[in-house]
């Protein structure tokens, strides 16, 4: 397969489009937890309900579509093969749990992978939208109208004074968890993220890096969401959370211009060395790759290259993971084959870019 | 012994991983912890069990000695009549086996699930629209009691009877709604 149509298949809207404040925030999705009352949980369930719920579930689907969604296409896991999961994991549509430890896990997918709900997961049901750039309220209507649709027909396990039911206490209440994938090479590079992840903690919010281990965040990438999810309304978490996010965005957009102030050549010349490094490197490990990554898309964002589209940094961050490179490859590829596969596809990307400013 | 995530506060909860025979050891205040069992749930993280990581939650009470003794007591009988998960399962697992658990546990819930809020320990945001029924009724009228108090208070008396009547209104159209719908 050419790496064009590769790419063109392997990425969905939220890799790929602009969204306000794209610059800086890379995605925002809203996470609905929901349980049918008349099966256990899946903590407890047995075959058969889980058969019962994925069958309920398709029956509502099958039925009456969702309006301003189109087709919905169910992925029963138990029949795709374990790398295709991973790459269904690689790209955040289902959690690695869902993948791995499910019984009769399956997921239901919108053509442009912006809705997907998650069924047999920790709950019965996990609807999820990710959207493009700072969108937090614009996905949360659209998981209203999702939620809406499915109660239609579904009956939810909720009580009156504990919210909805969910498998885990932490999700009690609204189900509703609110999260953004933020850039934050300015705030990495002046050193402040010390300084404010404690701050974002007091206000309730949860701050981690999405690629990397531990406290480690690749590519400077940051995801920030709720902790709590009881006792405020739907719209007050996302008020709180998209409120938090305003200020780190401007103090983001401080950090750079600080930056191309004091230390202009420098941030330049580190810029065009991660785009060399990129640009030629035949063996390149993850973490080498999402820092270059992340360099190359603070250059592209504050102008010192022209010509490579934003989305570079959301796309090869998710197509240069294992899965990924796997699913390219045709095959299984040990770690080292990997690096080189990794540097391969990313020095052809960027020629695509290349020919596509010749081109056009 | 200070906690290994923030370097602040000191380590209240400890937590020993054995994976692929390799021993880990993890030393956290109680907020990370918090923050770290939040996020294994969301990543699925090989490491630390989350299980583990929210049984150590749930167990440790010190704000509230007095429930833990009484949760401690019911711990022997309660038990979930829907899934039998007893109490003590839940605790070890952290996961409730069905919606019923919910009733079951209930008055030992209620401080665990103040702990995981920040305190909260009722749902104020979305309600169903189908089941939730006179739910959003019975909200509506909370409402309005609430403010024919206040209005009393401020001896605004012509909008208070309003309102008065208005709580009726629905109270009736609550009834009548049981007794049509049973
Ligand atoms: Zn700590
Ligand atoms: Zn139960």
């Amino acid at each position: 397969m050419s790496l064009e149509k590769f790419i063109s298949q392997a990425v969905s809207s939220w890799m790929s489009d602009d969204g306000p404040d794209s610059d800086i925030v890379l995605s925002s999705r809203i996470r609905f937890a929901r349980n049918l009352d008349e099966y256990n949980f899946p903590t407890l369930f047995t075959n058969g309900e889980a058969e019962a719920v994925i069958g309920t579930i398709m029956e509502r689907v099958s039925n009456t579509p969702i309006q301003n969604v189109g087709q919905l296409e169910m992925i029963k896991m138990d029949d795709i093969p374990p790398l295709q999961k991973r790459v269904l994991v690689e790209k955040h549509i289902i959690s690695p749990n869902l993948a791995e430890n499910s019984i009769h896990g399956a997921c239901l997918l919108s053509e442009n992978e912006e809705i997907s709900i998650m069924i047999n997961e920790e709950d019965h049901i996990r609807i999820q939208c990710l959207f493009p750039g700072f969108q937090l309220s614009e996905a949360l209507k659209a998981a209203n109208e999702i939620d809406d649709w499915l109660e239609e027909h579904v009956n939810y396990a909720f009580d009156e004074k504990f919210g909805y039911l969910t498998s885990c206490p932490t999700n009690v209440g609204t189900g509703l968890r609110a999260s953004v994938m933020m850039h934050l090479p300015g705030l990495v590079l002046t050193q402040q993220m010390n300084r404010i992840v404690p701050a974002i903690n007091q206000l309730g919010l949860v701050v981690r890096g999405i690629y990397g281990e531990g406290s480690e965040a690749l590519g400077n990438i940051f995801q920030i969401s709720n902790q709590i999810t009881l006792g405020k309304s739907e719209e007050d978490i996302v008020e709180d959370l998209k409120s938090v996010v305003s200020q780190i965005i401007s103090q983001e957009r401080s950090a750079r211009e600080a930056l191309a102030k004091t230390s202009n050549i420098q941030l330049e010349d580190r810029v065009f060395r991660s785009y060399g490094t990129l640009a030629n490197s035949r063996i390149i490990e993850t973490k080498e790759a999402a820092r270059c990554l992340s360099d190359l898309r603070l250059g592209i964002d504050m102008g010192y290259i022209k010509n490579i589209s934003k989305s570079i940094l959301n796309e090869l961050m998710i197509l240069t993971q294992p899965g990924f490179l796997q699913q390219y490859a045709g095959g299984p590829l040990r770690p080292d084959e990997r690096d080189i596969r990794r540097a391969a596809l990313i020095r052809e990307r960027l020629k695509m870019e290349s020919k596509e400013e010749s081109g056009g | 012994m200070i906690c290994q995530e923030c370097n602040q506060r000191p380590a209240t909860l400890h937590f020993t991983n054995f994976s692929n025979g390799e021993k880990t050891e993890m030393h956290l205040c109680e907020r990370c912890a918090q923050e770290k069992g939040e996020m294994f749930m969301m990543n699925n993280g090989p490491g630390f069990a989350i299980n583990s990581l929210l049984a150590g939650l749930l167990n440790m009470e010190p704000a509230f000695p007095e429930q833990k003794k009484e949760a401690y007591q019911a711990e022997q009988v309660l038990q979930c009549p829907q899934c039998s998960m007893t109490f003590p399962q839940f605790v070890k697992v952290g996961r409730f086996g069905c919606a019923t658990c919910y009733d079951a546990f209930r008055e030992q819930l209620t401080p665990i699930i103040r702990r995981l809020h920040s305190g909260n320990f009722i749902h104020n945001g979305k309600i169903p629209k189908r089941i939730g029924g006179d739910l959003h009724l019975r909200k509506t009228i909370d409402d309005l009691k609430l403010s024919l108090k206040n209005l009393i208070l401020q001896e605004e008396f012509e909008k208070a009877a309003e309102t008065r009547d208005q709580i009726r209104e629905l109270e009736r159209k609550l009834t009548a709604g049981q007794e049509g719908g049973e």
